[in-house]
């Protein structure tokens, strides 16, 4: 991705409809009509939160006593020195996670877009259906699969991998469960879709006479493939990881069902401050801090990928 | 070598399945350990065929009142989200005004927001404002995070739609009621549908937002996260298993019918 120039990047995608803008006459205070309900609720439920957390996090006091605005900063600092192995944690796993999502969605992807033929349909309907199953009570499944007397730990164990990821610390001793290696890899299971739709969207637009032209060129299938098509599937990878990597640093359900003390990451450390600690403005400040570090890490993203058509 | 090169032109083939198996193994699991008949009180080994708990789908407690309020507040942030997502993907596509952009934003930064940061910021605005937790808190949270995804799926669809349809129907003289009914609303149609489906599956499944914001009201997803910790009854998967088969279901049966539409047409 990194190699991707300003002159190499994709073309934006030309829009399919004619541009329409008829000066209207009347209606001149429609839209503000239209939008007015949807923003209110937005700026209500999701704006406005926000400000009363900024204030919450620079609060000090006590439940009993009630708490007050000191802009007492240094509860970030605590904070972020208290935590910060669960920061890095949150980021390491979604990353991992992100790229495996990356290298198991784009087969996938590729293969409903050009070579699913008749069966495109019925495999689109097998990636969105597990949706629909509460996704707990999928997570909780993983359980099952990688419990430790299970074929996958045993089959792992016997191929030796398991000694290799000992090695690297992604797992501990004999078992998958409560280690790294199962956060990641429940992590990846939940937001591969969200991976998939994006990836297939882009994928489809791409003109198949591309690919005839780059044959035609002598371009063997990888050159193609290096050349044509993931160029011009940017804005779905692009997406795909920011709709991958932006959930899954915050998630606390992976690390909580399928790993251990040692796994927890910032959600985790968020959900306790906020619903058993009671200790509201560390909370606060955590997940502004957090919020911060995910808009700082993505706005550097979106700049070094070099697309601006995300949704 | 003949079996090296098949399966280099299979690759991505074999690739993908290997994916799409990924993908559905939880499922799978989930459909075989619903006629399990486990010892003790958690669901996780494999011991006997029984097919208790599918004869007695609510025979837990709790449940099936969980599930039943998990469909309603669905249902309820369904038609909350689509009616207000439309307007404003129709505002934004279809006029120019001031502050589309900071318009833009608003609708993005939602879905680029990690749950738990909403979820924490929405309670402290609750715990400020005084409000009871529950059902109606569950709902205004579900309704504020499916709304930009209404928006974007009709928006989409409202962007690749012919403005020359409308003038036509100017012309023949439509008013301009006549032409959103039966013009305008058809054609957006599959984009609303989409935006309203997916609202369904958002707020049905949210375990996040709903859990900060819920106090003490329990939704099916927060009933299968106590389950996890106390013990689970069969009858989770068999929820589960009926969620998938009902999803395929419905999806397959209105491929049907569009597909029989189209043959229709031609």
């Amino acid at each position: 991705m990194s190699t991707l120039t300003e002159a190499e990047a994709p073309p934006p995608l030309a829009p399919t409809a004619p541009e329409t803008k008829p000066p209207r006459k009347r209606g001149r205070w429609t839209p503000y009509w239209l939008l007015l309900p949807g923003l209110l609720w937005l700026i209500v439920f999701f704006a406005l939160p926000m400000i009363y957390q900024a204030s919450t996090s620079v609060q000090t006091g006590s439940l009993e006593e009630g708490y007050k605005v000191t802009w007492h900063f240094a509860t970030y600092w605590d904070a972020l020195s208290e935590y910060w192995p669960q920061f890095l944690r949150s980021v390491f796993y979604a990353a991992a996670a992100t790229v495996l999502c990356l290298l198991l969605g784009y087969p996938l992807a590729y293969l409903i877009a050009f070579r699913a033929g008749r069966w495109r349909n019925l495999i689109m309907i097998l990636v969105i259906a597990p949706f629909f199953t509460s996704f707990l009570i999928r997570t909780l499944a993983w359980k099952t699969i990688l419990a430790d007397n299970g074929p996958v730990v045993h089959t792992l164990n016997s191929l030796h991998v398991l000694d290799l990821t000992n090695w690297l610390g992604w797992t501990a001793g004999d078992r998958v469960l409560a280690t790294p290696l199962a956060v990641v890899c429940g992590l990846t299971y939940n937001f591969l879709p969200f991976m998939i739709l994006p990836l297939y969207t882009s994928l489809e637009r791409i003109d198949g006479r591309l690919h005839e032209a780059a044959g035609d060129l002598y371009a063997r299938p990888w050159t193609t493939f290096r050349k044509v098509t993931f160029p011009l599937s940017m804005p779905g990878v692009v997406s795909g990881t920011l709709l991958t990597f932006i959930p899954a640093a915050g998630d606390y359900v992976n690390s909580e069902l399928l790993g251990s003390t040692d796994t927890r990451m910032i959600g985790n450390v968020i959900q306790t401050q906020f619903l058993r600690i009671l200790d509201y403005p560390t909370a606060a400040a955590l997940s502004f801090i957090l919020m911060a570090a995910i808009l700082a890490m993505v706005t550097i993203y979106i700049r070094r990928a070099g697309t601006e058509d995300l949704v | 070598m003949p079996f090296v090169n098949w399966l280099k032109r299979h690759l991505v083939v074999m690739a993908g399945i290997l994916t799409l198996a990924y993908l559905l193994l939880p499922n799978v699991i989930v459909t075989v350990f619903s006629f399990n008949k486990p010892k003790g009180r958690f669901n996780y080994a494999w011991q006997q065929f029984s097919l208790d708990a599918w004869k007695q789908p609510c025979g837990v407690a709790d449940m099936c009142g969980s599930l039943s309020l998990s469909l309603q507040i669905a249902v309820w942030a369904t038609v909350g989200a689509t009616i207000l997502g439309t307007m404003i993907a129709f505002a934004l596509v279809r006029y120019r005004f001031r502050a589309r952009g900071a318009v833009n934003s608003l609708i993005f930064l939602p879905m680029a927001m990690p749950e738990v940061v909403m979820a924490a910021s929405l309670l402290t605005l609750f715990l400020n404002m005084g409000a009871q937790l529950g059902f109606y808190t569950i709902l205004i949270a579900h309704i504020m995070f499916c709304l930009s995804f209404v928006v974007t799926a009709v928006k989409a669809r409202v962007m690749s739609m012919d403005p020359r349809l409308e003038e036509a129907a100017r012309d023949l003289y439509a008013g301009p009621v006549q032409t959103f009914v039966r013009v305008t609303l058809p054609i957006a149609a599959p984009g609303i549908a989409a935006g309203a489906l997916l609202s369904f599956a958002l707020s049905f499944d949210d375990f996040i937002i709903t859990n900060f914001n819920a106090g003490s009201t329990v939704t099916f997803p927060m009933f299968v996260w106590g389950s996890a910790q106390r013990g689970t009854p069969v009858q989770i998967n068999v929820i589960g298993t009926a969620m998938f088969l009902v999803a395929v279901l419905i999806t397959l049966f209105s491929m049907l019918v569009t597909n029989r539409r189209n043959n229709q047409k031609a």
